[in-house]
Parts: C-alpha cells; structure tokens; sequence
C-alpha cells in the first residue's frame, strides 16, 4: 500500500511539474506574409489556450475573427485588420482575451445588428489596449462583460447622420469597466453606457461627435473623471442614473439649442465636482435631478450656466465660479427647492462692510430678461438694450417676476481658488 | 467745396463741446478698460455707453451747430455756390469731425486694449451711428425753423431710437410670441441703427447664449458676410436717406 502512495505521489508530481512546463511555455504564434501561419483565424484554429498571437504589420481582410479561447492577439507596427465594409471584424468569445497594437477600419453597417469593430460577448477580463478604429460603424461594442479595461484607443468615424452611425464605445449591461485615455471622434455618441455599472471612465476625450460625447442611462455607481468632451453635436446627456461621480471633466463650446455642457435628466444622488464648463449654450440643464450636489465647479463664458427646471429639489450648489456667463441660472418657475451657497458671481454688485469676504446683500442669479427669454426666445434680439438694463435692474430692487427665493445668500466677494 | 468742408471741420474740432466729447469717451473707455481685467468684459461696458453717449452727442450737436450756422449759411448761399454743394459740405464736416472725435476719444482705445473683431466691429458701429445721427439731426433741423423746437425733436429722437423703439419690439414680442417672428425680428432690428449695432456686437460678444435655437436664426443671418454685407448697407441707407431728403428740402427752402 506505501508503495501504491508513493506511486501515486511521483505520478501526481510529474503531472503537476508537466502542467507548470505547459504553462510556462505557453507558444507564441507569429502570423505574418512571411511566417508559416499567414492568416490570424489560421492562427487561433492552432493555438492552445494562453498563447500568445504576434501579427506583422501588413494589411489582413479575413471576414470575421473570432477569439473563443483565452489569447493575447498582440500587432506588431500596427497591422491593419479590414471588414471590408462587410463584417464585424473582432468577436471575442472567451474570458482573459488581450487584443493589442492594432488599426480595425471599415466594419460593416447595418441598421438591423450592431456591428462593431470589436465586439466583447458576455465574458470577463478582456483587454483592449494601444488600437486605431476607424471608420467603424459602432467602435468598441460590449455587452453583458464584466472586468474589462478599454485603453489608450483612437475611435475615429465619419458619420453624416446619426442613424448612419454607431456608438464609439457602447457597453450595455456590464460591470467593473475600465475605459481609459481614449480618444473619441466622428461616431453617433462618444461613449454610451446603459446599465452598466461600478465602471470607471477616465482622461478620455470626445470631440465632435453627432449627438453626445457621453450618454449614460440606468448607469448607476460609476465614476467619470478627467474627461474631456468637446464640440459633440447636442453635449453630453445623462439620464435616469444615480450615484454618478463626475470630476474634473472638461465641458466645451457645445453650441446649439439642444446642446448642452450636461444635461441631467432624472440624475439623483450625485456629486459633480472640480469640472470646468466653458463656452457652451448651456452649462449644466437639470430636470428632475435630485440631491446633487455641484460645488467647486467653473462655469466661463457660457449662454447659461445653470438652467434648473422647477422639477429638481435638495440640490446643493456650492462654492462654484461664475464668471463672464450670458445669463447665471434660469428656471422655469417660481418655486425653488435647491440651495446656492459661497459662490462667485462676477455679476455680484453687493458690498462687504465687515470685509469677511463674504457679500452682505444677497445675490439673485435669475435676471428678469432671463425669465422672459425662457418663456419668449426671440427676445433674445433686445438682451444688452438700455431697456432691457432697466427692466433688469428694476427687478432686482423689488422683484416682482423673478423667483425670490432663489438666492445665494452667501456670495463671495473674490473669485474662489479652483 | 472742398475748402468749405475743411473750414466746417476746423470750426468744429476747436469747439469747446467737441474736446470736452472727445476727453469724456477717452476717460470713460481709459477706465473701463483699466478697471476690467478681462478686453472681452470691457468691451460690454463701453457698448452701453457708445450706444448710448454717441447717438446724443451727435444728433444734439449737429442740431445746435446747423441752427448756430444760419447765418453763415446764409451768407454762402449769397456766394456763387450750389445750395446742394453747401448742405453737403455742412454734413460732411460733422460726419467727419464727429467720427474723428469718436476714433480719437474711444477708437484708439479699442485698439490698444481689444483689437479684434469685436473691437473692429465696435469702432465701425460707432462711427456709423456718428454719421447716421448727424443726418437725422441735419434733417430735423432743415426741417424745423425754431431752434428750441428743432433741439427739442432731436432728443425726443434720440429718446425714440435708444429707448422707445425697444419698449415696442418688446410689445410686439408679446403680442405675436405664438407665431415664428424670429425672421421679423431681423427685419425690425433694421428700422432702427442703435439696435443694428447692438446685435451686430452681441453676436461676438454673446456667442454661446446666441447659438441657442433663435440665436441660431440671428447668428446665421448676421454671422454671414452676406448679412454683414446687409447690415453694412442698411446702414448706409441710414444715412443716405435723411441727408437726400434733407438736401432736397435744403434746396427748396426759403431761408
């Protein structure tokens, strides 16, 4: 019987010793004109699970790849992978996939599936890392996929109309993302998240897309941060979502009627703090949005920087700068349930007897012109008149039209150091 | 003519009124622009006044020195000289001194401090709106024999343009806010110069609120050469208008 043991023992340690030799010679494959294996789905069919897959650069048109083992798919100089104007190029299948260095151009189009430049399907742990994707229909597409990290990709579509064109990247009913450093340009919505969660979005930029640059909807507990969005046909919108954490974003010269720095529809319980909002339409639109809070933030030349709709309550808007906007903050009616503290106003005329910094009057940011133009916008033709002036200042002497408790009790006299 | 015109010019820009013009805008623009930090902000401030000051400095001066020039111009039109000739030459020496006063006291500034579109377009409206006041006044005043009458008009004028126009823009607004007047709205901004040059520098000034839908509508009319082109020749008709009705009832009229 000992000897039976000892057996087995030795024949158990040599397994073991065989596994870990596999492992660690986990093959490289290397793909190329030149190589034995001169297609990536040649390569694939071959490989093993862990191994890893080298391209050459040069340009590969093989319909649809698809990855359902773990592999690292790794270009080296940037080969080129075409769908032609027909496929999906890349299909991951399987957990633990690293796709790498390379140029995915020209997916196919459809209006029945999203096709994507590459698609992640129901996994865990896939790495899309250092690619080019361009003139794809939608760019970076996952769904149900947990644990994935998106880096340092350039998305760069050149759609005409939005139903012409997908998301850059579109994740749907994922978790615990990474999307990191990418660059976003010419797709439908930069970055579209819905029901995706625990996900974190940072130093992106997204500029001039057709509609967002970000959208999200039931996208709760997720964290933006350092983003720039940028010229995107209607901004940025956000709906139905709550504990969103927005900081240190960049919001610009969105311009249109509808297009707005952020639009927050039906958002709760969230903090958007440290961003800089410059040159848009309007800065920040909130309707239904609650218990938010949005201090610390810089609000520079834009129509309007705050349009709150009556519908918003217990948001709290604290120690922002607001400096060189057309109009504050304009609302819809006279009920006010939000607070506005310790900001700066460079439109304050109130002085500071007792010199604490703090004005001694209060500020209302709601101008008498602003409420008319909310409610009759081609009055907009008569703002800086001398009337318009009077009307204004009267307004603030006694005021009759505009919300009176809509006030920042505590305004600044200096700009705050953001 | 020509010597005419010089003479009306050099009788002008020694008057004690013109200087005193000329030095108010010049401390006005020198402090609002040493006050404001930021060109874009000071600009805003020196828009109210310009709109404001440059009206009724020009159409009450013109008024006063056509009435305070009667004699004088009696006394050319005893001279072998074509009525037409002298009413001209009247007008271009204040167009001309009056924008020189408007170029020396706020033009140079703009320059310094905030030489930029805005700032040209700013420095252009002004010397427009020197040139358009000093034809109203000039046909107010050809117009209206007694001077207290004449001087009179042209603040009741002034008040009209700078004021009252916007009150009934306003009330207009009001009436017809369900129907799309947005293009009626660039129309009237025609029928006066002061709001002409107010939305011309609003565009600039105001970019982003002005992008919003009806914005939109004025920022592609106005935001176009050809609406600038427009706008340029609206102006002009401005001053061609008054000045042809007045040279005609100059030289019909029994002085």
């Amino acid at each position: 019987m000992p000897k039976m043991l000892k057996i087995i023992t030795l024949l158990a340690c040599l397994w073991l010793l065989a596994a870990t030799v596999m492992e660690l010679s986990a093959r490289t494959i290397r793909v190329g004109k030149t190589q034995s294996v001169t297609s990536i789905r040649q390569a694939i069919r071959v490989a093993l699970a862990g191994d890893t897959i080298l391209v050459d650069k040069g340009l590969y048109q093989e319909g649809n790849i698809i990855i359902d083992k773990p592999l690292v798919l790794k270009g080296i100089e940037t080969p080129v992978l075409s769908g032609q104007k027909k496929y999906e190029i890349i299909s991951v299948k399987s957990p633990h996939v690293v796709i790498e260095g390379f140029v995915i151009k020209a997916s196919g189009q459809s209006s029945m599936q999203d096709i994507a430049g590459i698609r992640i399907y129901n996994t865990h742990h896939v790495s899309v890392t250092g690619n080019v994707l361009e003139d794809n229909f939608f760019g970076i597409y996952l769904q149900q996929s947990k644990h994935c990290l998106i880096k340092n990709n350039r998305l760069k579509a050149y759609g005409k109309a939005e139903h012409l064109i997908g998301n850059g990247i579109h994740s749907w009913k994922s978790d615990s993302l990474t999307i990191y450093g990418n660059h976003i340009q010419g797709h439908r919505d930069g970055m579209y998240l819905e029901f995706t969660t625990n996900s974190n979005v940072e130093h992106n930029t997204s500029h001039g897309n057709l509609r967002y640059g970000l959208h999200f909807m039931f996208a709760h507990h997720n964290n933006y941060t350092h983003n720039t969005f940028s010229s995107n046909g209607a901004g940025v919108a956000v709906m139905y979502t709550n504990h969103v954490n927005m900081k240190s974003n960049n919001f610009k010269d969105n311009w249109g009627d509808s297009a707005y720095g952020i639009l927050l529809k039906e958002i709760s319980d969230s903090h958007i703090e440290d961003n800089l909002f410059s040159g848009n339409t309007t800065a920040i639109f909130m309707e239904g949005a609650s218990r938010i809070r949005i201090n610390n933030n810089r609000f520079n030349a834009n129509g309007w920087a705050l349009k709150i709709q009556a519908s918003c309550m217990d948001n709290r808007i604290e120690r922002n700068n607001f400096r060189a906007n057309t109009f504050d903050v304009a609302t819809n009616s006279s009920l006010v349930l939000n607070n506005f503290d310790n900001n700066y106003w460079d439109k304050y005329e109130g002085y500071d007897l007792n010199k604490d910094g703090v004005g001694d009057v209060p500020y209302r940011p709601v101008s008498l012109f602003s409420m008319i133009v909310e409610r009759y916008p081609p009055a907009m033709i008569l703002f800086r008149s001398f009337m318009v002036s009077l009307l204004d200042r009267t307004e603030k002497m006694i005021p009759g039209m505009t919300p009176e408790q809509l006030k920042d009790t505590m305004p600044v006299m200096k700009p705050l150091n953001l | 003519m020509k010597k005419l015109v010089k003479y009306i010019i050099a009788d002008i820009l020694r008057s004690r009124i013109m200087i005193a013009y000329t030095v108010v805008l010049l401390v006005i623009s020198f402090s609002v622009f040493s006050i404001e930090d930021n060109p874009a902000k000071g600009i805003l401030s020196l828009l109210n006044i310009i709109l404001f000051i440059v009206p009724l400095v020009s159409i009450i001066f013109s008024t006063i020195y056509i009435y305070n020039s009667n004699e004088f111009i009696e006394l050319l039109v005893s001279q072998p000289l074509q009525r037409k000739s002298i009413w001209l030459s009247m007008f271009t020496g204040l167009a001309v001194s009056l924008s020189l006063a408007f170029f020396a006291g706020a033009g140079i500034v703009i320059l310094l401090y905030a030489w930029s579109m805005t700032g040209a377009i700013m420095l252009g409206c002004g010397v427009l709106l020197s040139i358009v006041f000093a034809a109203i006044a000039m046909l107010a005043s050809v117009k209206i024999r007694d001077k207290a009458k004449g001087i009179g008009t042209a603040i009741l004028l002034w008040l009209y343009f700078s004021m009252l126009f916007d009150t009934l823009v306003l009330f207009l607004l009001f009436q017809f806010s369900d129907y799309p007047i947005e293009k009626g709205m660039i129309a009237l901004s025609f029928l006066n110069p002061i709001d002409l040059s107010r939305v011309l520098i609003l565009l600039r000034i105001d970019v982003s609120a002005m992008m919003g839908y009806t914005g939109a509508v004025f920022q592609s009319f106005f935001g176009s050469e050809v609406g600038m082109v427009i706008a340029l020749a609206i102006m002009m008709t401005w001053i061609a208008v008054p000045l042809s009705i007045s040279t005609i009832r100059f030289n019909n009229k029994d002085l």
